[in-house]
């Protein structure tokens, strides 16, 4: 193949970030710690730019290039411009919280760029080998930014967990994918489906890969009993890091999952669809329940992020279009609730101190009664009560568990949620019902990171009473997508 | 005639609500409260013309609006209304009026909030009494959680906060399983949430039995029925005055609607078999939770337990067979004594909320003599107590008296049992009476205390015409519903197993 014959387009905004963070790299070395407000704009203008890109080039249906270890479909577009939504408010939302803690610098924002890039290539990955490439970019990015505070001994702590059970899964991905290439001589997606369906595969061996597949996965979408990491992890990084990895990051593990398993392997659906069946139950029991023990925000909503990965894999355990559709629209919904909140505890956040106790937002409501009403859009609609868009994603995802007659796993996932409901109500009733232990005022912070967590907040409720829009572009694109290459 | 009378019965209110929320903190306590007034006075004149305008000689739901709402989900914006739900439409518009009225003075902080959520709650509760798609009707029926959930625990006495979040999660443990049930029936009825569609589907007799557990989780919580009545009177003990207003007089109701609407006629075959289990816990709300109330020594508690013992009135009447053939005596009697109680506990805790605002106190025996200095407030609440234990000539009577008609009629000892609420709801509503309003002014506190101001009064004086025009005009509420009965009789009547 010539580079005439070498076709850029679908990679067109991988390429543009890349070239954008790697001026921004250059250009912010010689900026004044004064200056650095450029290097935030820059990173920004070159999210809007990806964005634009995203959108021009998008096309109702998939397209492959990179001899096919690269593909450019609707699902890997929506997850894109899910991903700048979130990466572009994660900046705006941390700007005044990492400058009030010394590092407003550089790194921040092209490890956050580096990390995003990572996430692009993986949802677009049509190869084993891009998947990991993609998977690795990201999560290295990470891993340096949840240790971004040296001085800290939590944060350094958390990295160092995060790092050595996240090459830990990476290892068992790894392993699992050998496998599969052994059992069917490729690692293209697509012909891995084809070998497994026409019984040119060795099934046992193809089985036994999966099984490490699975876990690997688990470890990243931090499914039960995979997720040990994921409380540790949360609660000692940075706030604005966690937010960095309960955002973006959580729409492109779901992404990678339907690629290795509902595309890769779907011939397997019926011995993949065992295993996460237990993983969903398990996450959503524990998660759940330990959340009810915790004080410390970051780690309740980190068990919580784990019960909402268990109602993610509902929908994906299913098999069924409509049931990836619903788990899509969960994943996007997820982040736009986990950005919302994570949002109100860095605007609640001083200099020197962290919003992270339930005791912190004591009277809230007193202080500023239109955070305190965001947060409480945001605590219903995570434990998934109507009007809340939190409502329609549990919605969608059961009705597509009973689609397959699986009454049982919705029954078991509702009474969860009714757990789950405690602890989001605590978080309202701190809020609403006591009165603040101090008198201190709420801090001020930029305009901007106001209008956008209100923005943010409120279309929770927005999308909760006219979700239609998003769902229908979620279904068509899972449609568009599923078909094998 | 107006289109889309529902959609403006239930977005009136909460259109309302945000305007009260806009005007601010409590610096505009004064306009938060006009607006308020002005509000639940709107969404009540245009709930007047679904009264009036209604065909009691046609059959089917009424106002009907349909517009698709998630279409990929096939989930449809439709509302209607039958003789039925019309009437807790308009009772619950009716009410946010007096619930405005009520907290006038007495909520002196965070005034648009609260306000501005029992606005929202009235159009929430409005959207679900005329919701004809399941997944509207759950939206509705979760969404009023939210507010009732801010003003008990915002607004309440002590135990507020255990108070509320019992509430929660209780009405939350029914709701999700009934939000499965929806969900199967979705699949059996060919991809909709349509209730009416609902309706007209077979469904396997033990099939019919989970569903209708999980029905019954779901509205017995909220009616309640014993045993799951607990977090009834923790949440009325707490509430302030406007929040047990409504809770009594609307939300209660909303549990047995549950059941007309979706129980009875959805699981014929299960309603019928599980019959005499609904009527045994019936008797036991009767009964028991009567000689509960008798012991009390909270009035508010009080009055809360006769709340429960009174619902109990109301799913016994629903759940009496004969063969196939529910008994019209018994459904038309437990309707007119979900309207009945609405305006008479509504009442009840008004009076006993003028009381608490001049003493701060719910205990029976902090009073004693308060017809000596508040007249004119004695003279209403007699009528209520009144009404209350079931005397001719007011509301309560009517519809008690129905539905031991109609249980003498299917069987005798049922009747029996359930009459003797006539006794127990006369013995702890005067007794307490007594002990609160007669005898010598009890102590310095209540020599101090003085008589309803003008507010007070029209609130009281607008209850009390009720109250005395429904005992003494039933047929004006019984002529709207009578078809809708008729109907719903000879639906449940067809069985639905093949």
């Amino acid at each position: 193949m010539s580079w005439a014959d070498l076709n850029l387009m679908p990679a067109l905004p991988e390429i543009f970030l890349l070239s954008a963070v790697s001026v921004i790299l250059v250009l912010d070395l010689f900026l004044s710690d004064k200056q650095r407000g450029i290097t935030y704009l820059l990173s920004l203008l070159s999210l809007i730019g990806c964005a634009v890109i995203t959108l021009t080039t998008s096309q109702p249906f998939p397209e492959l290039t990179f001899s096919g270890m690269f593909v450019d479909d609707p699902m890997a577009d929506l997850a894109k411009v899910g991903m700048y939504v979130a990466m572009g408010a994660t900046l705006v939302y941390s700007r005044q919280y990492i400058a009030d803690r010394g590092f407003y610098r550089g790194e921040f924002f092209t490890l956050s760029l580096f990390m995003l890039l990572g996430m692009m290539v993986m949802v677009s990955a049509h190869h084993f080998l891009t998947l990991y490439i993609g998977l690795e970019l990201m999560s290295l990015a990470l891993y340096a930014l949840v240790a971004l505070r040296r001085d800290s001994t939590q944060a350094t702590e958390a990295a160092m967990k995060y790092f050595v059970l996240g090459a830990l899964a990476s290892g068992m991905l790894l392993y699992g994918m050998s496998m599969v290439y052994g059992a069917t001589g490729s690692l293209d997606i697509g012909k891995i489906a084809a070998a497994l369906t026409n019984g040119s595969a060795n099934m046992s061996l193809a089985m036994f890969g999966l099984v490490f597949i699975v876990a690997g996965l688990a470890f990243k979408l931090g499914a039960v009993p995979f997720h040990m990491w994921v409380p540790d992890v949360y609660q000692g990084a940075p706030t604005a890091v966690t937010l960095l990895i309960g955002g973006a990051p959580k729409l492109a593990a779901f992404v990678f999952v339907v690629r290795i398993l509902s595309q890769g392997l779907e011939p397997l659906v019926s011995q993949w669809q065992g295993m996460l069946v237990i993983l969903a139950v398990l996450s959503m029991a524990i998660g759940n329940i330990t959340a009810i023990a915790q004080t410390n925000l970051k780690r309740m909503l980190a068990y919580s992020t784990i019960s909402h990965m268990g109602f993610l894999v509902l929908g994906i355990l299913a098999g069924t279009p409509a049931g990836l559709s619903a788990s899509l629209f969960y994943a996007v919904v997820y982040v736009l609730m986990s950005l919302a909140g994570f949002g109100v505890l860095l605007l609640l956040s001083r200099a020197g101190v962290d919003c992270e106790t339930l005791d912190d937002l004591k009277g809230l409501n007193r202080k500023n009664s239109w955070y305190a009403f965001l947060m409480l859009v945001v605590m219903f609609s995570m434990a998934g009560i109507p009007p809340m868009v939190g409502f329609n994603a549990k919605l969608a995802v059961l009705k597509s568990v009973v689609d397959i007659g699986l009454i049982w796993l919705a029954v078991v996932g509702v009474v969860f949620s009714l757990i789950g409901a405690f602890y989001y109500l605590r978080v309202v009733k701190v809020m609403y019902f006591d009165e603040a232990t101090d008198a201190e005022p709420v801090s001020q912070v930029g305009m901007d990171m106001r209008v956008l967590l209100s923005v943010n907040a409120i279309a929770l409720l927005v999308l909760g009473i006219v979700p239609d829009g998003l769902y229908s572009v979620c279904v068509e694109a899972m449609k568009q997508s599923l078909q094998v290459l | 005639m107006v289109e889309n009378l529902l959609s403006l019965a239930i977005w009136t209110p909460i259109v309302a609500g945000l305007l009260v929320l806009a005007t601010g903190g409590d610096k505009n306590a004064g306009l938060a409260r006009w607006v308020a007034l002005l509000g639940s006075l709107a969404g009540f004149v245009v709930s007047i013309p679904l009264f009036t305008g209604f065909q009691s000689l046609n059959g089917g739901m009424q106002f009907v609006e349909k517009a698709p709402w998630i279409a990929s989900l096939n989930i449809h914006y439709y509302l209607g209304v039958d003789g039925i739900s019309m009437l807790f439409v308009v009772l619950n518009s009716f009410t946010t009026v007096m619930v405005v009225l009520a907290g006038w003075q007495v909520i002196q902080q965070r005034v648009a909030q609260y306000m501005a959520a029992f606005l929202i709650m009235s159009g929430l509760i409005n959207g679900a009494f005329a919701a004809l798609d399941a997944i509207l009707f759950y939206v509705f029926f979760e969404a009023m959680l939210i507010p009732m959930y801010l003003i008990i625990g915002v607004w309440g006495g002590p135990r507020r906060v255990y108070a509320s979040i019992k509430f929660f999660l209780y009405t939350l443990l029914g709701s999700l399983l009934m939000l499965v049930a929806f969900i199967y029936l979705y699949q059996k009825a060919g991809q909709s949430f349509e209730i009416l569609k609902f309706h007209a589907l077979a469904i396997p007799l033990s099939v019919q039995i989970t569903l209708f557990v999980a029905f019954f989780l779901s509205f017995a919580v909220k009616v309640p029925m014993w045993p799951v009545h607990t977090w009834l009177p923790d949440a009325h003990v707490e509430a302030p005055t406007g929040g047990s207003m409504v809770l009594a007089a609307i939300t209660l109701k909303i549990g047995a609607y549950g059941f007309l609407r979706f129980a009875l006629p959805i699981l014929p075959d299960a309603s019928r078999e599980l019959a005499p289990l609904m009527v045994g816990l019936s008797l036991v709300a009767v009964v028991y939770i009567g000689l509960v109330a008798l012991v009390q020594t909270d009035m508010k508690k009080l009055v809360a337990y006769s709340s429960i013992s009174h619902m109990g009135f109301v799913t016994l009447g629903m759940f009496l067979f004969t063969g196939n053939q529910l008994n019209q005596w018994a459904v038309e009697g437990a309707l007119v004594q979900m309207v009945s109680h609405g305006f008479v506990s509504a009442a009840m805790f008004m009076c006993i909320g003028v009381m608490y605002d001049r003493l701060h106190t719910r205990n029976i025996a902090d009073y004693g003599g308060v017809a000596n200095k508040m007249p004119i407030f004695a003279a209403f609440m007699m009528l209520f107590a009144m009404a209350n234990s079931g005397l001719p000539a007011t509301s309560g009577f009517v519809g008690e008296f129905m539905v031991i008609m109609g249980a003498v009629q299917v069987n005798f000892w049922v009747a029996a049992a359930a009459a003797t609420t006539l006794i127990f709801g006369a013995a702890y509503t005067l007794w307490m009476y007594k002990r609160v309003i007669f005898g010598d002014v009890g102590n310095s506190h209540v020599a101090e205390m003085e008589d309803v101001n003008k507010r007070e009064f029209l609130v009281l004086a607008i209850l009390a015409v009720a109250v005395l025009g429904m005992g003494l005009l039933p047929d004006l509420f019984v002529s709207k519903m009578h078809l809708s009965v008729n109907d719903l009789i000879a639906h449940v009547a067809h069985s639905k197993l093949q």
